[in-house]
């Protein structure tokens, strides 16, 4: 009654191969994205903005482009943590490189360059698959996090061996460096993420997601009715790699500003991605939205309870932050291996027929 | 002979010995990997929380100790009193029989036939559990381990070698008896596989689970029999990564250590897992040794990756792995 798609009807192929073809999901859609343009930014504070906006927003990218390569293409990657080190330090080069250039220009290239380094070590995933590929990915990520350790001229050889991001102005706006304001930085990667989602939604809908899907249910069988391995795995590392490199750069410039690559992009980053579009639902864009959501939110509000609500020392807290992610995990997966988007589906699905049991 | 020589010759010893202490890990993950299909990510949190608590059992300590005091305002410091290595052993891996039941229990139970994917993840959720319960049980100080492992430089190989080529030979007692423990657990391992009723059973599992279903083995006794054994494996990595590095966090990731080691060997054989470490533990010492200083060091937290994944690219399957067959 609440969720119904009577009397929707649609008269061309346009309206009916549309994004959101119910008009009541294309209403919600329309309203969240208003409320984040025209709501959100006035009422933002810093607080708000550091402990659940910024993260929340640069994960999804990230989540949104390990999904393309995991959900959609089948493909297991642990490197996900060492792809957006590759943006964060791409984009620091080329700060440092160009100051003159746009901000924005160079987060879009890094996520250039981040594909370019993702399809180099994608390269091994036509020969290997499953689990040997997941463990393969992770010498990329063990040897990018060296790598921009060890080499002095990724970080401008600074004494402390971390980056740090010089300021740089939007139009006239402080995007990145110390005199930022709430508003600037959130606007500023929502107009990512709202480009990221739109960007994958159609990809994934296209010829490019089928040939994906095709590969990810069963590779051989792709092959025989023609579709190409190389290029179908190749280039989802590509395009997953692109938004995670952007994910990385906006990660470290708008969002830390200061960054040493152990502490920022180690293995356990890897995870928590893999945790968020697992967590959200394989292949879904939305399930990557929701997992990112939950895996930010959760920790805040354990922590909120815990140490604000019931007095424990942080120590214990943390250790049983611990505990509850872990259980969460292993609950959800018996629950609904499905994940979070699953999750939405049966419930839209209840909500069209209710009251109505059937 | 020529000191280079000499030098080499050490550090490909200390990185066999090295390699013995990785398959430990390995040995571990093929175990549970042959009889349930699924890739036990918290074999190195394993690890961890068994050394925990043996040092916790031995030095007499509350459990939960911290939390205890917290909640109820009390000052609880340990039982007092100090228990010997033999009978904490034995009270782990009582524990660890325990753990292997309810994991069974709670959480694998309920994942049958899921995909292998969402076993793996349910597995990194329970290294996620596992290491805040230790931390929570015991605390996250470091600890020292002291079983009574022989530990410091081996003076005779020292000598002897210091007589033969004018250079002694720097071996550490401790690494010996690693190895010996791991000749020691392997044989147990094989001659329980071999010759026992279980063994047989379990074997049977590993090769075709409908069949050893359908002649009558139980599977969810197999499953807590070998996360037993895997328990058991991680207590004695514990002990001896404890005894060699103190008992800390770090302990755990000796499972990403063991990860390149499965890959090189195959995930299904048991001496794929100890040929792999070998391979791994030399390979990284020597490349340490003669490219290490070229590029800035500290290659040994990636070069194992690197090899296992070009070796990967000729030979999909690792060493010793079953072929992998795909059909339509």
């Amino acid at each position: 009654m609440l969720y119904r798609e009577a009397g929707d009807f649609k008269t061309s192929y346009r309206a009916d191969s549309q994004t959101f073809p119910i008009r009541l999901d294309r209403w919600a859609y329309y309203a969240i994205l208003a409320v984040a343009i025209f709501v959100v930014p006035f009422v933002i504070d810093d607080y708000w903005l550091n402990a659940i906006f910024l993260p929340l927003l640069i994960y999804a990218i990230a989540a949104l482009g390990l999904n393309i390569l995991t959900g959609y293409c089948g493909q297991v990657s642990l490197g996900t943590g060492g792809f957006m080190a590759v943006g964060a330090y791409s984009c620091y080069k080329l700060m440092t490189s160009f100051p003159d250039i746009s901000i924005a220009i160079h987060i879009v290239i890094s996520g250039l360059i981040t594909a370019a380094v993702g399809m180099l070590f994608g390269l091994p995933s036509l020969r290997i698959k499953g689990f040997y590929l997941a463990v393969a990915t992770l010498a990329a990520q063990f040897f990018l996090v060296w790598l921009f350790n060890r080499v002095p001229w990724f970080y401008n050889y600074s004494a402390s061996g971390q980056i740090s991001a010089p300021e740089r102005t939007l139009l006239g706006v402080p995007i990145t460096g110390a005199g930022t304001q709430a508003w600037a930085t959130y606007l500023f990667c929502l107009a990512f993420v709202v480009a990221s989602a739109w960007i994958c939604r159609n990809l994934t809908r296209g010829s490019m997601g089928r040939k994906w899907m095709a590969i990810r249910d069963m590779d051989i069988a792709a092959e025989i009715i023609g579709v190409n391995p190389l290029r179908a795995k190749l280039s989802a590392f590509g395009v997953s790699s692109f938004f995670v490199g952007i994910s990385g750069a906006l990660f470290f410039a708008v969002y830390l500003g200061a960054v040493e690559v152990g502490a920022a992009f180690g293995i356990d980053k890897s995870f928590l991605i893999l945790f968020m579009v697992i967590i959200g639902g394989l292949g879904s864009i939305l399930g990557s939205f929701l997992g990112a959501a939950f895996m930010v939110l959760m920790p805040v509000l354990l922590k909120n309870v815990l140490v604000g609500g019931l007095g424990w020392p942080t120590d214990l807290a943390a250790h049983l932050e611990y505990m509850v992610t872990g259980g969460l995990i292993v609950f959800f997966l018996i629950a609904e291996p499905h994940g979070l988007a699953q999750l939405w589906r049966v419930t839209k699905e209840k909500l069209r027929l209710w009251p109505f049991p059937h | 002979m020529p000191d280079q020589v000499l030098f080499a010759l050490e550090v490909t010893i200390n990185g066999l010995m090295a390699g013995v202490l990785y398959a430990l890990v390995a040995l571990g993950f093929v175990l549970i990997f042959k009889a349930s299909g699924i890739f036990n990510y918290a074999q190195g949190v394993m690890a961890l929380f068994a050394a925990l608590t043996l040092v916790g059992i031995m030095e007499g300590q509350v459990p939960f100790e911290h939390l205890i005091n917290a909640t109820f305002g009390t000052g609880i410091h340990g039982f007092g009193w100090q228990v010997p290595a033999i009978l904490a052993i034995v009270l782990t891996v009582v524990v660890m029989v325990i753990f292997a039941w309810v994991v069974n229990w709670l959480v694998l139970r309920h994942l049958v036939g899921q995909e292998p994917i969402i076993l793996f993840m349910a597995t990194i959720g329970l290294a996620y559990f596992l290491e805040g319960l230790g931390d929570m049980m015991w605390g996250s100080d470091i600890r020292t381990l002291d079983v009574g492992l022989p530990q410091g430089i081996n003076t005779l190989v020292d000598q002897v070698t210091f007589d033969a080529f004018g250079y002694g030979l720097f071996i550490d007692n401790l690494d010996i008896s690693a190895t010996i423990i791991a000749i020691v657990l392997v044989a147990a391992l094989v001659a329980f596989s071999q010759y026992t009723k279980e063994g047989r059973a379990l074997r049977a599992v590993a090769d075709d689970h409908q069949a050893a279903l359908s002649v009558g083995i139980s599977l969810n006794f197999i499953w807590v029999l070998t996360w037993s054994i895997a328990g058991f494996v991680a207590l004695v990595a514990g002990i001896v990564w404890g005894a060699k590095s103190g008992v800390q966090f770090s302990l755990s990731l000796i499972a990403l250590k063991a990860l390149p080691v499965l890959m090189l060997g195959g995930f299904t054989s048991i001496p794929g897992a100890i040929v792999g470490g070998l391979i791994i533990g030399v390979g990284e010492k020597l490349f340490e040794f003669w490219v290490g200083p070229l590029v800035g060091g500290a290659t040994e937290n990636w070069f194992a990756y690197v090899l296992a994944l070009v070796f990967l690219v000729f030979r999909p399957q690792g060493l010793f792995g079953e072929r992998i067959i795909e059909r339509v």
